[in-house]
């Protein structure tokens, strides 16, 4: 990343990893399980649940599968985790918080 | 087969007849209803600015002849077998399918939208059924709160909630009441609009007529009795009359063709091609696709052109061409006899300059202009549009002649 404009860095257990300016990974292949419960301390999320991990995983498939991390809504209809459940979980918004703590860039949205 | 007599189905098969011999392709549309309304016009019925009955024409006139119009709904697709099986019984089989039957309105999926207080105090005016009532809540309305929200994305038009806004400070400030009356934009985005040039100047306009900002609103619960929105994160924007954009979806018999359509019923398709993922002699246009453009009437216009092509390509045996690039053309009606116009694609935000050259009309600013040319769309939908003819001077790929060239892309908004 070497050029004008280098974007920032973070470190997660131990390692340095590229992200955007709002702090979403640049390279989701740098991600590794270890460093999500400091990304969610970091969002005021302080225990990462079995509820938590099941969205991150569920993130996590679908940017594999589709290259964009899903919506709160398709969170809701997909993941198996209620929106109404997936705002107590991530209250901050669920697609974004969840998308940062998965290592993956941040959703696109709708036009 | 083409699936939906509306804009893109309509404008899809008019340009498939004249291009394919009689003899050689029969075309096919099916819709639920014979009732083609102007989409365009739903928002300014609130307003008195438009009459519901000029709003909708037969969809059967629309086409050309040689297509044949067959008047049933949908029950679902076997796209494996290339069948069509009709809630009147009947089961067509296709050699090429096109899904064309837009996004669904889906008011009952946000807890209390429909319950106490709508078409009294909750209203919406993305359907006449709810427009009409509408306009003679604003004609009784003597100040209060006002909120207009969308629910969620994608809808069909993203700025015509914004114009709703604007248009409903022209109509309180005739009316003698401006100053009475508190509106309020609410929108799950984390701005105004999805593309951040826009977002800028629209966020201006929004400022300069007092219109209050509320971002990254969820809508988990609409409290009609209360008279409130109740966010999933549960901050709560109180109101006396609230406007809404309902969630949208897919239509449901999408939903009940396996491998057809993807968790909201869209259909999934190269963005390019607008090929459907799910077979190669599937296509979609306008809203009922996934592609990342605007569900806007503009879309389904430049699609056609090129979706027009690639299906005379796969019948011929050629290779589809890539041809659509995203473009989208909207006309922002800001009240007071004024409009903004922007024209962007898949990789170019809109910008300043003129459309379609150097010439042409303002972009991305007010102008008295770009109001007449909205009014005259009206015309050219009817004209042009639908019988599928090509526009003078407006290509279906995104001109760049009259733009300004220092607005670089810029990432759009993203949901929360």
């Amino acid at each position: 990343m070497k050029g004008e404009h280098a974007m920032p860095t973070a470190r997660y257990a131990g390692t340095e990893v590229t992200v955007s300016d709002e702090g979403f990974f640049a390279d989701p292949g740098r991600w590794t399980e270890a460093m999500a419960p400091e990304i969610a301390s970091q969002e005021g999320i302080a225990e990462l649940t079995d509820r938590h991990w099941q969205v991150i995983t569920f993130m996590r498939h679908e940017y594999e599968a589709k290259g964009t991390g899903p919506t709160v809504r398709v969170l809701g209809k997909t993941s198996g985790v209620s929106v109404k459940e997936l705002y107590q979980l991530f209250p901050k918004g669920p697609a974004k918080i969840a998308a940062k703590i998965a290592g993956i860039p941040k959703p696109r949205g709708c036009i | 087969m083409v699936l939906g007599g509306g804009t893109g189905g309509t404008l899809l098969a008019n340009r498939l007849r004249r291009q394919l011999d009689r003899a050689a392709a029969e075309i096919v549309v099916v819709d639920a209803d014979d009732e083609h309304v102007y989409q365009p016009g739903l928002l300014f019925v609130p307003f008195g600015l438009a009459r519901p009955e000029a709003l909708v024409r037969s969809r059967r006139d629309q086409l050309r002849p040689g297509i044949e119009f067959h008047c049933s709904a949908v029950a679902r697709v076997d796209v494996e077998n290339g069948t069509v099986l009709l809630a009147d019984g009947t089961a067509l089989g296709y050699d090429v399918l096109v899904v064309a039957t837009g996004a669904r309105l889906l008011p009952g999926e946000t807890e209390g939208l429909l319950g106490p207080g709508w078409l009294e105090k909750v209203f919406s005016f993305y359907s006449l059924d709810a427009a009409v009532p509408l306009r003679r809540a604003l004609a009784r309305f003597d100040g209060g709160r006002v909120v207009v929200g969308v629910m969620d994305m994608p809808v069909k038009c993203p700025v015509a909630p914004l114009e709703f806004c604007f248009l409903a400070d022209w109509y309180f400030t005739r009316r003698g009441l401006r100053d009475k009356v508190e509106l309020t934009y609410l929108t799950p985005l984390d701005g105004a609009f999805t593309k951040a040039t826009c977002n800028r100047e629209l966020s201006g306009l929004l400022e300069d007529k007092g219109i209050s900002l509320v971002t990254e609103f969820n809508t988990g619960e609409v409290d009609g009795r209360g008279g409130r929105l109740i966010s999933y994160d549960g901050r709560q924007v109180p109101f006396d009359l609230a406007v809404l954009v309902p969630l949208h979806g897919g239509q449901a018999y999408v939903d009940r063709s396996p491998g057809l359509g993807d968790e909201l019923g869209f259909v999934p398709v190269d963005q390019h091609t607008l090929q459907a993922k799910a077979r190669p002699n599937v296509f979609a246009i306008g809203d009922a696709a996934d592609v990342p453009a605007s569900k806007a009437g503009s879309v389904a216009h430049f699609e056609g052109e090129v979706l027009a092509g690639n299906i005379c390509r796969y019948l011929a045996g050629e290779p589809l061409e890539a041809g659509f690039d995203g473009h989208t053309n909207c006309f922002i009606e800001s009240g007071f006899g004024k409009a903004l116009l922007i024209d962007f694609n898949y990789d170019t935000e809109p910008v300043t300059g003129r459309f379609p050259g150097r010439i042409g009309l303002p972009l991305l600013r007010e102008s008295r202009l770009n109001h007449a040319g909205k009014l005259a769309f009206g015309w050219l939908y009817w004209h042009m549009l639908l019988p599928g003819r090509d526009i003078p001077a407006v290509p279906a790929r995104m001109p760049v002649a009259g733009k300004h060239a220092a607005d670089r892309a810029l990432p759009g908004a993203a949901p929360n």
